[in-house]
């Protein structure tokens, strides 16, 4: 991994780092890779994986529900009639 | 003047029928030491303004015979327990001035319970760490001894509780956030099992892993907590409803309901070989000692893939942190930074409103789970993780419990371990095997070293055998009396 790899994965993760923080990261990242990475030597023989996850759905109706839209508008950041206002898109 | 290192659940509710003292009495005892301590120990963040009318409330209930076992008592919660109509900020800046809008599903119950909410709790930031050094809000300390770390992330919950700011609280568990803490500040703390405990209305790290777990300073106290909030919820799709496959994993073969008198407890002594602190593996053979002498008999396992648990979960939880972060945006609540488009905003929100920690672990994840990588890394880590699970359901045909040291060192000084992570990171080895395979653990004090710091021993028990944890534990405070709640730190409390 290099300093592009990493401003590669900040992009990604749209999270602003400074060239300082670039080359912490680099650094914290090598020994932390250099950890997980013995994770490739475990041999898993061929045996049944048995995934015993499975999908929960619900009917989708609705339903009243006790928060109220004024306590959610009241945390943006920034509004405007009642909207949530964002900044250009494009 | 009420003896606060003392009290127990039982006793306090006993307390409040017999009119020995009244909720509003007991919670403002609490309310005193926080004022004396927390400024040092820095377990809460907030303490709530409506304390006492919720002692108040609750007093009514035993008035009018509604009230329950958990009536006025007084609860601490973690920074990322929604509670209504307050601060909950998970110790990250991103969510500085974020007020929950709906009760967590856990929070309703205590609330229908009657108990009484103090406040929130100090954590590593997103329950980030094992030391509650990376919370935005200032490091906790431990009660034991000032210059040390209570242990993370959820360490507030643990300072509160054994520094007699609360008399239990809650905290969550994504890889031991609640054993390693009550293992460094000498309490009791439980995981669930994985689907036992709602989850609704909890900050989320690691939605695979994530479990609400209690802090008691004794078993039977994390026990009646652990009853009180162990319930089906369809606001939690991982939630276990009595009508769902339960996961075939879960039947113990042996039953525990007749009482039995011979406990067979398997020990994975292979998984101690290296990294384990001597005090510490000393400790840990004198409480199997212990157990062997009290009738129990100890089993020499192998759990060849457990070994790996860590490596795996360092893997798992940073592909699903760096999903479930994806949502901290600056858009609609929490810490947003000026920009002049869109995008500039996103970045820059998430570039300061972020710590170290949690970038880190974004980071991370999102190269784990890149083109290329994937395979090698996530893919790999969750085949490992079935195996983890597979051997340990396994391990359960022949054994009752698993026995290890809940964390391989005692608690240790602030500052240390802040600049090497996969150093902070081992702090849990003994506690992801656990998580990786959704079956409990309970995290019980089992003495002390020359120090004065507390050691901790950790029992597993297959899926939704939390019973045995309980009576395993009551066992063991029973032939441990020297570890037992008695022996609170020196000059907190009363």
């Amino acid at each position: 991994m290099d300093i592009k790899d990493v401003e590669n994965l900040a992009e990604l993760a749209k999270i602003d780092l400074n060239e300082d923080e670039k080359k912490q990261i680099l650094k914290d990242m090598g020994g932390i890779l250099e950890y997980v990475k013995t994770i490739e030597s475990v041999k898993l023989d061929e045996t049944k994986l048995t995934y015993d996850t499975y999908n929960v759905w619900r009917e989708d109706k609705i339903e009243p529900q006790e928060f109220s839209k004024e306590s959610i508008i009241k945390q943006f950041p920034d509004k405007q009639d009642n909207f949530l206002k964002v900044k250009k898109i494009l | 003047m009420i003896d606060l290192k003392n009290l127990t659940i039982e006793k306090v509710h006993e307390s409040f029928k017999s009119g020995e003292f009244t909720c509003k009495e007991l919670v403002e005892e609490y309310l005193k030491v926080i004022k004396e301590k927390n400024t040092e120990l820095n377990a809460y963040l907030e303490i709530y303004d409506d304390v006492l009318n919720q002692a108040d409330e609750a007093q009514k209930k035993f008035k009018d015979g509604t009230a329950t076992i958990l009536t006025g008592i007084p609860f601490a919660i973690k920074d990322n327990i929604l509670f209504e109509g307050h601060k909950a900020s998970a110790g990250s800046k991103i969510l500085e001035n974020h007020v929950a809008v709906y009760d967590s599903t856990v929070v309703k119950e205590l609330k229908q319970q009657g108990a009484i909410l103090i406040g929130r709790t100090n954590m590593d930031e997103f329950a980030m760490g094992s030391s509650t050094q990376t919370s935005a809000y200032g490091v906790s300390r431990n009660p034991y001894d000032t210059s040390r770390v209570p242990g993370g992330s959820s360490g507030g919950s643990a300072v509160a509780v054994a520094g007699d700011m609360a008399l239990v609280s809650l905290g969550t568990e994504t890889c031991g956030s609640v054993r390693q803490p009550a293992s460094f500040c000498g309490l009791v703390g439980l995981k669930p099992t994985y689907g036992a405990v709602s989850r609704n209305g909890i900050i989320a790290m690691g939605n695979s892993l994530d479990q609400v777990s209690p802090f008691g300073k004794n078993v039977r106290d994390v026990e009646i907590i652990f009853n009180a909030l162990s319930k089906y919820d369809p606001m939690d799709s991982t939630s276990i409803s009595p009508k769902s496959p339960k996961p075939s994993l879960g039947e113990n073969p042996l039953s525990w309901a007749s009482g039995k008198s011979v406990y067979k407890i398997g020990v994975p002594w292979h998984l101690f070989e290296k990294g384990v602190d001597p005090e510490i593996m000393e400790n840990f053979k004198k409480s199997i000692k212990k157990l062997e002498d009290s009738g129990c008999e100890i089993i020499d396992i192998k759990l060849p893939y457990s070994k790996y648990s860590l490596e795996a979960y360092y893997i798992i939880m940073p592909a699903e942190v760096s999903t479930n972060l994806s949502r901290f945006d600056g858009m609609r609540y929490g810490f947003s930074a000026e920009g002049k488009n869109l995008a500039e905003v996103y970045m820059k929100s998430r570039g300061k409103g972020f710590g170290k920690e949690a970038r880190r672990r974004i980071l991370l994840g999102t190269y784990v789970l890149s083109h290329g990588y994937y395979d090698a890394y996530y893919n790999k880590a969750i085949k490992v993780r079935e195996k983890i699970k597979e051997e340990i359901v396994e391990t359960f045909k022949n054994v009752d419990l698993i026995a290890t040291p809940t964390t391989p060192t005692t608690a240790f000084k602030l500052g240390e371990k802040l600049d090497d992570p996969v150093a902070m990171y081992l702090c849990d080895i003994f506690a992801a095997p656990a998580n990786l395979a959704g079956v409990p653990a309970l995290a019980l004090s089992s003495g002390k070293d020359k120090n004065g710091l507390p050691f901790s021993i950790q029992f597993m028990a297959p899926h939704f055998c939390e019973n045995s944890l309980f009576e395993i534990g009551k066992k063991f405070e029973l032939i441990s009396p020297d570890v037992k709640s008695g022996s609170r730190p020196k000059g907190v409390g009363k």
